[in-house]
């Protein structure tokens, strides 16, 4: 299962000669590291220290949003009784069905005529506006908390507001990194968006660069292509060995797909 | 001292008001709520209308009526192709990577101590798949000097042909990587494993059953209801496919991996042809609708729900 990804890993400290002369050998003869130094150079002057960069703008700026909006939602949803609550939860889960092609198109426009397209705007404010998946995930992980508390704290004077800052929001701290890791994951690896909205080499995020790096027609140091793939994906390598727990609990609550 | 009587009683009608459970929902639901209208719902109609149009960005939209859906499927092979490029994709992808999900989680919730690490290691091309490293990585495992090859002649297999860079093979690389990435249905499996009683079994085992007629009598009915959720969402997410595809083959060659969602890219930002796509994009969603509808329907006859078991 492991192989695909460790044979990168290994290719990425071989010789260019040697990646493909005998590819089915994991270890290299000789361990380089120049492959490193090659690739973190970028192509076309722009280092992938600014794709690095730039991607990490952009998936730690849009989780805070995620998963603070989200998490207002989702107290809405599960413990305010307010009246057609239950058409637009509805209208929630069904956008989590919704392909995004549908709405691809006019959000491009939008975004283009308000002249946020070579900006990371189009990839970050939708972020601020609650995540349906993050939002349905929390709202599960609120109706395992008992009301009770929610009594109690409004009988010694707590508005719905303070109940959600003071008393639901620490309870539900595990839910909050569960969706924080996904949107770091996926925010980490989104293609589409960046490939839409970035078309200036020093706005590409690193699944961009790494595109551009990468292309066959072009280049042909494959070690450091697959030096700088390796390094994009440590990240999420990290994110998963610490938060191993929570990536499960979120998948079975809710079947994220991926 | 009449002013501040009226400041006080304003303030806590203001309070009174945000505390409303009514007005304090809306509150708190506001944001998903603009997202809604703006990102999702505006964009809906807009696409729909647009589908009508024919709009290259620059000059204002001029409405064709249904030219954009007359031309797609009478005068465009490409549509036909990327079409049944996409349900040959989706149709043999989500069966294969259910069962191998299925497979795994079954034999990973006999192991015990290992699971963990098991569990980890089948999860993690699934964590990673929609990455561009991996995309890039695929695309030299299968080209003639690849992996693949490699390890075919180690085998004895002669082989000098790039898999991605065949009509006929390079399908099936983008469906394996797909089927690689089977560890989220393969959690909610496990998930749903662990909630079927024992008690059913040890029942089994004193009637004498052995292990097949326990999954085919057991664990399979007990599990349709998850084997149902993961149909749908695999659905959906396969007939989306994208980012894998078009890095990896870009729909060639000569179209034969041309997912709708690339042709779809395509007319939208190369062609810059906006009403098509669009008309592309309403179709998407129908032909989703009713395979989603269709699931649905039939799951009466073969999904299993424990609490109609008076009935």
């Amino acid at each position: 299962m492991l192989y695909p990804l460790l044979w990168m890993f290994f290719s990425s400290f071989k010789d260019n000669s040697e990646i493909f002369l005998n590819a089915h050998e994991l270890l290299p003869k000789r361990w380089l590291f120049k492959n490193y130094v090659d690739g973190w150079k970028g192509f076309a002057g722009y280092p992938f220290s600014v794709f690095f960069k730039n991607s990490f703008i952009v998936t730690v700026i849009g989780t805070i949003g995620a998963v603070i909006s989200s998490a207002i939602v989702a107290y809405g949803f599960a413990r305010c009784k307010f009246k057609g609550k239950g058409f637009w939860f509805g209208c929630m889960i069904l956008t989590m069905l919704l392909p995004y092609q549908v709405v691809m198109i006019p959000q491009y426009i939008m975004f283009q005529k308000l002249g946020w397209v070579n900006t990371f705007k189009p990839l970050l404010v939708p972020a601020f506006l609650g995540q349906p998946f993050f939002i349905f995930l929390m709202i599960q992980f609120i109706r395992g908390i008992p009301n009770e508390l929610d009594e109690a704290a409004k009988i010694d004077g707590c508005s719905k507001y303070s109940i959600f800052t003071r008393i639901i929001l620490p309870l539900i701290s595990p839910a909050l990194i569960t969706s924080a890791i996904f949107s770091f994951l996926w925010r980490w690896d989104d293609f589409l968006g960046p490939l839409l909205y970035l078309s200036k080499p020093e706005l590409y995020t690193v699944s961009l660069g790494l595109r551009m790096f990468s292309d066959p027609t072009a280049v042909s140091n494959w070690g450091a292509a697959f030096a700088m793939a390796t390094l994009s994906l440590v990240p999420s390598f990290i994110i998963f060995i610490f938060f191993q727990r929570y990536l499960v609990e979120g998948i079975v609550t809710t079947g994220l797909k991926g | 001292m009449s002013k501040v009587t009226y400041k006080i009683s304003l303030q806590s009608r203001v309070d009174r008001i945000i505390n409303s459970e009514n007005i304090a929902g809306y509150v708190f639901i506001l944001p998903w709520l603009v997202g809604f209208f703006v990102f999702t719902l505006i964009p809906i109609v807009a696409t729909f209308y647009l589908s009508f149009t024919q709009y290259d960005l620059l000059s204002p939209p001029k409405f064709v009526g249904l030219r954009n859906y007359i031309q797609m499927f009478k005068e465009d092979p490409l549509f036909w192709e990327s079409m049944s490029v996409t349900f040959f994709y989706v149709f043999v992808t989500v069966p294969l990577k259910l069962a191998f999900a299925l497979l795994l989680a079954l034999w990973l919730s006999y192991k015990s101590k290992l699971t963990p690490f098991y569990r980890a290691v089948y999860y993690i091309p699934s964590m990673m798949g929609g990455s561009v490293a991996v995309a890039v990585l695929w695309q030299r495992l299968f080209t003639s000097d690849g992996v693949i090859n490699s390890i075919l002649k180690l085998l004895g297999i002669d082989s000098n042909i790039s898999w991605i860079g065949n009509p006929k093979t390079a399908i099936w690389t983008l469906i394996l990587l797909a089927v690689w990435q089977f560890g989220s249905p393969m959690l909610i499996f496990l998930a749903g494993l662990k909630q079927i009683p024992e008690s059913y079994y040890e029942a089994a085992i004193i009637d004498g059953a052995n292990s097949w007629q326990k999954f085919i009598k057991i664990t399979l009915p007990m599990l349709t209801p998850i084997i149902f959720f993961n149909l749908i969402m695999q659905m959906i997410g396969s007939f989306m496919t994208f980012t894998q595809g078009f890095i990896i083959t870009n729909g060639g060659p000569v179209n034969s991996t041309l997912f709708y969602a690339i042709y779809l890219y395509r007319r939208a930002f190369q062609f810059y042809d906006m009403g098509y796509s669009c008309a592309m994009s309403w179709v998407m969603l129908i032909i989703i609708g009713i395979l989603t509808a269709l699931i649905f329907k039939s799951s009466t006859f073969w999904v299993y729900y424990e609490s109609k078991e008076g009935e």
